[in-house]
């Protein structure tokens, strides 16, 4: 890859909520990491683990409790006028997991989608407006006579397609995208990869692409990041994670996920991780992960590990890759 | 191997309003002693309402079998009434549901939740129950299992709610186990664990499953036999590796081809379906695959093809197996692994 400009950048990125009786839960504690312009950077992690968190802190749905989140140069989080503001919400735009649950089942889908039209003011017209729905309805590969219908009246595969077309509706940059997939059918999560890919290729869009179906990530992802109860634990090029995993909770991910070939799954050496995820309310002291890791050593307990470059773009959390304590 | 349940031409049904959904449109299938029998298919093509109608928990009205048989040790379970099948719910054949954190009682300790049956199906008195639900904690793998039954469901996780309802499940030693997508609120690492777990206890205890999931990788896992259905019907059935390495219906290919191989690169595009299902209100006359099928001839959509005997296990219900129709070879995508 040439050089690469980056378009967004988190910085120690903090989102603590709280719990009442002084208690915190600490969703998304410390982390760091960049988005390069026209990638797809995929976010995968078990429930709980903060990547849904991170993606909306990202965008400011979420106030940051700490760190900083730049995009193109300018903080998100900082004090914006109203009108600066809105200006900046044209950059990023997002698709919701449930396309039921996220689509107004009151309003058209023709309003649904020009929403964001109306609000920056992009359309002169009513015609304007209605030719800029039936363009973006044939883009996400439906048709103009949908635009007079309700929600109801679209399956899930559709719903989400609508979801993309109200996204993509104020032209957007950069799309974080949380499980678009995840409550679709097999035979449909196909279809709206395709097009997410097809429009990114089409537009230049820059994805953060957040979901725990590992193989579909990997799929549509240039790099992925690995979370875990808060901290992001290993980062790299999407290849190299599935062909050479550093951390030990990504190699038990990665071999925890069945494969759809019975020879191979009756004959692969799986490594079951014993327990469960622990609350990030009391998360354990130093590695969060040393509790269920099969390679846990006296120092994960007392030291937090470095996030570091084990090798080159290739990000991890580990003592086990930590030279300092190799030498020591 | 010895049948244990055997479905023979099952139609179930919905009364809307609407008008009739035919759900389930003509089942037949069987299930051995001990193994495990997948149905794998999308949302809406009958997988749960099959497995419903087994149980009979398919409220009536508005639903109802209209037709065929559900035989299971001599008898025919759509014939019986509720007071019969209670004695069979739970004691012959037991159900494990998709929902851990819904399918407890969150006012009951989970204690008292295993031991229901108990009393119930096998007249055991308090205390007996009361031990053989510690024990079949320990089965399931809850430590502590001695403080554990006496706590609530809220005071578990996820994973190990599964695993209760896998011992209550499991408590008076059903001969069949129906698992309805019993990991897919779960994450990857639980679900490990979980289907780890079920094939532990099936080798113990030799109980037969039904699992019904949408996840290919899950099927590939756990099950020896599997029947994909589409549109309320079965299009295919067969030993999982005829299924993954010799599948002969193109709606089988197609959800083969559509997932991502995690060893290939991302460069090329997944194979889509094109389309969505039918819509069962107004069931297709012909092939329900048709309107989808990239392989469409003229017979396919007016009339239903037959099932075609591949093997002794695998069965095929396409009319591209018809000797009169062209040759059509599988997609690429749709090889699996390092299959011959």
């Amino acid at each position: 890859m040439a050089t690469r400009e980056k378009l967004v950048e988190v910085k120690n990125l903090k989102k603590y909520f709280n719990m009442g009786k002084g208690q915190q839960l600490k969703a998304v504690d410390d982390i760091s990491f960049d988005i390069y312009r026209g990638e797809t950077l995929g976010l995968v992690g078990e429930s709980g683990c903060g990547k849904s968190t991170t993606g909306r802190t990202i965008i400011r749905l979420y106030g940051a409790s700490g760190g900083e989140v730049t995009f193109d140069g300018e903080d998100v989080h900082g004090k914006k006028s109203k009108a600066k503001l809105k200006q900046f919400n044209r950059k990023m735009q997002m698709i919701f997991q449930d396309p039921y649950a996220s689509l107004n089942p009151r309003m058209i889908i023709k309003d649904i989608i020009a929403e964001g039209i109306d609000i920056h003011g992009l359309a002169k017209s009513k015609e304007e407006r209605l030719e800029k729905v039936h363009e973006l309805l044939e883009t996400v590969g439906l048709n103009k006579e949908h635009a007079g219908r309700y929600p109801h009246e679209f399956s899930g595969g559709q719903r989400q397609r609508i979801g993309i077309a109200r996204a993509l509706a104020v032209d957007p940059e950069f799309i974080i995208a949380d499980e678009p997939i995840s409550a679709l059918d097999v035979s449909i999560q196909a279809q709206v990869v395709n097009l997410m890919q097809k429009l990114q290729k089409e537009r230049g869009l820059t994805y953060l692409f957040i979901a725990h179906d590992l193989s579909m990530v990997k799929h549509i992802s240039d790099r992925v990041g690995v979370m875990y109860l808060g901290n992001m634990v290993e980062l790299t090029a999407s290849d190299d994670l599935y062909n050479e995993p550093l951390h030990p909770y990504t190699q038990a991910l990665l071999s925890a996920i069945p494969v759809p070939d019975p020879e191979l799954e009756r004959s692969r050496e799986r490594i079951i991780l014993e327990g469960d995820v622990p609350s990030p309310v009391s998360p354990p002291s130093g590695c969060r992960f040393r509790t269920r890791c099969p390679h846990a050593m006296d120092v994960c307990a007392k030291v937090v590990p470095k996030w570091q470059e084990a090798r080159e773009g290739h990000y991890v959390a580990c003592h086990l890759y930590d030279d300092e304590l190799k030498e020591s | 191997m010895e049948k244990i349940l055997e479905l023979k031409n099952l139609h179930v049904s919905f009364d809307t309003h609407g008008g009739e959904v035919e759900a389930v449109r003509g089942v037949s299938l069987d299930l051995k002693k001990g193994e495990t029998l997948a149905i794998v298919g999308e949302s809406g093509s009958g997988k749960s309402v099959t497995s419903k109608s087994i149980m009979r928990l398919i409220p009536n009205p508005p639903g109802r079998i209209k037709e065929g048989e559900i035989l299971f040790a001599g008898k025919d379970l759509a014939k019986l009434n509720e007071r019969q099948m209670q004695q069979i719910r739970g004691s012959e054949i037991s159900m494990i549901f998709q929902d851990p954190m819904t399918s407890l009682n969150p006012t009951m300790t989970i204690g008292k939740q295993i031991m229901e049956g108990l009393v119930i199906h096998q007249s055991m008195s308090k205390t007996q129950a009361r031990d053989r639900a510690i024990e079949l904690l320990k089965l399931v793998g809850i430590p502590n299992a001695e403080a554990r039954v006496k706590q609530y469901p809220h005071q578990f996780s996820g994973g190990m709610r599964q695993r209760v309802v896998i011992a209550i499940a499991l408590a008076c030693n059903p001969k069949i186990l129906i698992a309805d997508e019993p990991t897919t609120a779960l994450d990857v690492t639980i679900q490990a664990q979980i289907l780890d777990l079920m094939r532990d206890l099936q080798d113990k205890t030799g109980t037969a499953i039904i699992l019904i999931t949408h996840d290919l990788g899950v099927v590939a896992n756990s099950a020896q036999r599997v029947a994909v259905m589409y549109g309320g019907q079965i299009v295919e059935t067969g030993t999982v590796d005829e299924v993954f390495y010799k599948p002969e219906h193109p709606y089988t290919w197609g959800l083969l081809a559509s997932m991502p191989k995690i060893g290939s690169s991302g460069e090329d595009e997944l194979i889509a379906i094109p389309g969505s299902p039918p819509d069962l209100s107004d069931p297709p006359k012909g092939c329900p695959f048709a309107a989808r099928c990239p392989h469409v001839m003229k017979v396919c959509e007016d009339h239903m093809p037959e099932y075609t005997e591949l093997s002794g296990t695998q069965k095929t219900a396409c009319w591209l197996l018809d000797e009169r129709a062209p040759k059509v070879e599988k997609p690429e995508a749709a090889i699996v692994g390092g299959a011959k």
